[in-house]
């Protein structure tokens, strides 16, 4: 690939990101605001990979199941009804510790809610969502470069750890265009798989799944989860913090919500208000670095486009040694700068 | 003197886990020696269904994954395009196939994926206690149909396999039986044909096998086999479909 800045949506970057980062199945069905993403899949993918539009969410979850299972690196994508179809699949697929990468552009809820975007999904991602103890890795970009890269990322965590990795973007993330550095790294796509299936030749049977008959063996297998939750606890926090070092009042935003956030911070800097971001950009795991807990004075200010969902991970963070306060709106609202800017200045 | 019933390669040498008179040993075995005797072994991945054929894996020895219920057609069309020269095939129950997955079935089909389906029609939920089935028969009781299946109430046995035979996708489909001797050798060669005709690259191929669950069906196994003849095969008719 040649080294090119581009104009992409969020949408179209992710799956440029993905067919870079050597994503060679990808099966989907269309649903508002990701409906480029699927596009540019159908169009881009190399003719070596497989492209299919599922017949429902629930085939494309099961169908990137089926893919990651046979060893090739596999993503599906949708917005929140869509990805609500597919906890069932995602939970199989964390049972069955297979990497595979879930994209979700967020949009209104609950039910059908509307086109609007969102962050309403928050709990729903960070805290498994289908039945079961598990999680996914979840990295939240803040602009179409950064969904660009995330989602090479979202691969080699997802072969690493053989875990699901969900992109969570709302539908301004997905639909505004932005320029974007191609990078020209070539990936070591679908390394070797002792574990896929590819036909048992000069090897024992490798077997698939998530059901643990025996007695202790499905305990066994959830033990064996939760080691890798703590190692990814501890490895692969994300985030980004700005003015940490002197703020008196740090805002705690995700995505779109911290783009806002930083308009908000330039302002009030501006007019010598020491204000601060912590914008986490692994949801889960929930980066705990940023949070000095030792200078009591601090103030945290969370954001959201959702009514306190971040808000918990935030105050799980603090332990109830800091003061917070939460400014949320959802359903096609979004906070504003000067609904931010207001109440840094009442909490100041 | 010449040995001539052995083991199969393709199934291991373990005790089995269905009830007496149960018809999945048997179409187990079935699906192992095609898998033998077309020297496949090494290039098959089989998906295991949800119900009680569940840990076919444990059984059968070669690659195989897990689906979710209803879901193995989803996960075998992505195996088969991603390894197009594997051989990948379904088995899966009536609930399964018919009910909570009939969507990715008819899908799947129409989409003609080069897949090979064993669908095990025994007109019963026999893993989770002999509830009625999208195939139990009118007036067959179940413990979720007590006076027997009603047609107002419950609708009729679901003809899976002849909604499928309409569609362009798909090549092959037929109806066999694990009543006789006779029946269970039409069903292996059917069987057979399915796999062969994955192997030719002719698109969706799908037996379904008329099965025994005397658990649920309140009879033994001599009489389920008995029942199967008399009663199921009168609303199931044998024999080539598509």
């Amino acid at each position: 690939m040649a080294k090119t800045k581009i104009l992409l949506s969020g949408n179209e970057a992710i799956a440029q990101g993905a067919i870079q980062a050597g994503c060679s199945f990808y099966a989907g069905y269309p649903i508002t605001p990701q409906n480029e993403l699927i596009a540019y899949m159908a169009k881009h993918m190399s003719k070596k990979g497989v492209f299919i539009q599922a017949e429902s969410e629930l085939a494309a979850i099961n169908m990137v199941y089926g893919a990651s299972a046979a060893g090739v690196r596999a993503m599906t994508s949708s917005s929140s009804p869509g990805i609500s179809l597919m906890q069932e699949g995602i939970s199989y697929i964390a049972g069955s510790q297979l990497p595979v990468v879930i994209v979700n552009i967020m949009r209104g809820g609950p039910g059908l809610g509307n086109i609007a975007p969102a962050q309403s999904d928050y709990f729903q991602a960070t805290r498994g969502g289908g039945h079961g103890d598990y999680h996914s890795i979840v990295l939240a970009p803040g602009s179409v470069q950064e969904a660009y890269d995330l989602t090479q990322v979202s691969f080699d965590l997802a072969d690493k750890y053989r875990i699901p990795v969900m992109i969570l973007g709302d539908g301004i993330l997905g639909q505004m265009m932005e320029p974007v550095q191609l990078s020209i790294k070539k990936f070591k796509a679908n390394t070797f798989k002792s574990w896929a299936l590819t036909g048992c030749k000069e090897r024992k049977p490798n077997i698939v799944k998530s059901f643990f008959l025996r007695e202790g063996a499905l305990e066994e297998a959830n033990l064996k989860l939760q080691r890798n939750y703590e190692i990814i606890r501890k490895k692969e926090e994300r985030f980004e913090g700005l003015f940490l070092s002197d703020a008196k009042i740090i805002l705690v935003a995700y995505g779109t919500m911290a783009r806002i956030a930083k308009s908000a911070i330039s302002q009030l800097r501006s007019v010598g208000k020491k204000v601060g971001l912590i914008r986490p950009i692994s949801l889960w795991p929930f980066p705990q670095k940023p949070f000095n807990l030792k200078n009591k004075k601090i103030k945290y200010l969370v954001l959201e486009m959702s009514y306190g969902q971040m808000l918990e991970d935030v105050k799980l963070a603090v332990g109830g040694r800091q003061r917070i306060e939460f400014l949320g709106r959802s359903g096609g609202g979004v906070p504003n700068e000067e609904q931010i800017i207001n109440k840094v200045n009442k909490i100041l | 003197m010449e040995k001539t019933f052995k083991r199969c390669q393709s199934l291991y040498d373990v005790p089995t886990h269905y009830c007496p008179g149960c018809g999945h040993g048997i179409a187990h075995r079935l699906v192992a020696e095609v898998v033998d005797e077309l020297k496949i072994r090494e290039k098959t991945i089989g998906i295991a269904p949800v119900g009680c054929a569940v840990v076919a894996y444990d059984y059968w020895n070669f690659d195989c994954s897990e689906a979710a219920h209803g879901r193995a057609l989803a996960v075998a069309t992505a195996i088969k395009r991603v390894h197009p020269q594997n051989i990948v095939f379904t088995y899966q129950g009536d609930g399964d196939l018919a009910a909570i997955g009939t969507n990715e079935t008819i899908h799947a089909a129409n989409r003609g994926e080069n897949l090979s389906v064993v669908f095990i029609n025994n007109a019963v939920y026999g893993m989770t206690g002999g509830q009625l089935a999208p195939t139990t028969l009118l007036g067959q009781k179940t413990s979720t149909s007590l006076e027997g299946r009603e047609k107002k109430a419950h609708g009729y046995p679901l003809k899976i396999s002849e909604m499928l035979a309409l569609l362009p996708g798909v090549c092959y489909i037929e109806r066999v039986s694990l009543e006789s001797p006779v029946e269970v050798l039409k069903a292996k060669r059917a069987i057979k044909r399915a796999f062969e005709n994955q192997i030719n690259n002719l698109g969706f191929s799908l037996v379904e096998i008329l099965s025994s669950c005397p658990t649920y069906w309140g009879l033994s196994p001599k009489e389920s086999l008995d029942w199967i003849r008399d009663v199921m095969q009168k609303e199931f008719p044998l024999g080539r479909i598509k």
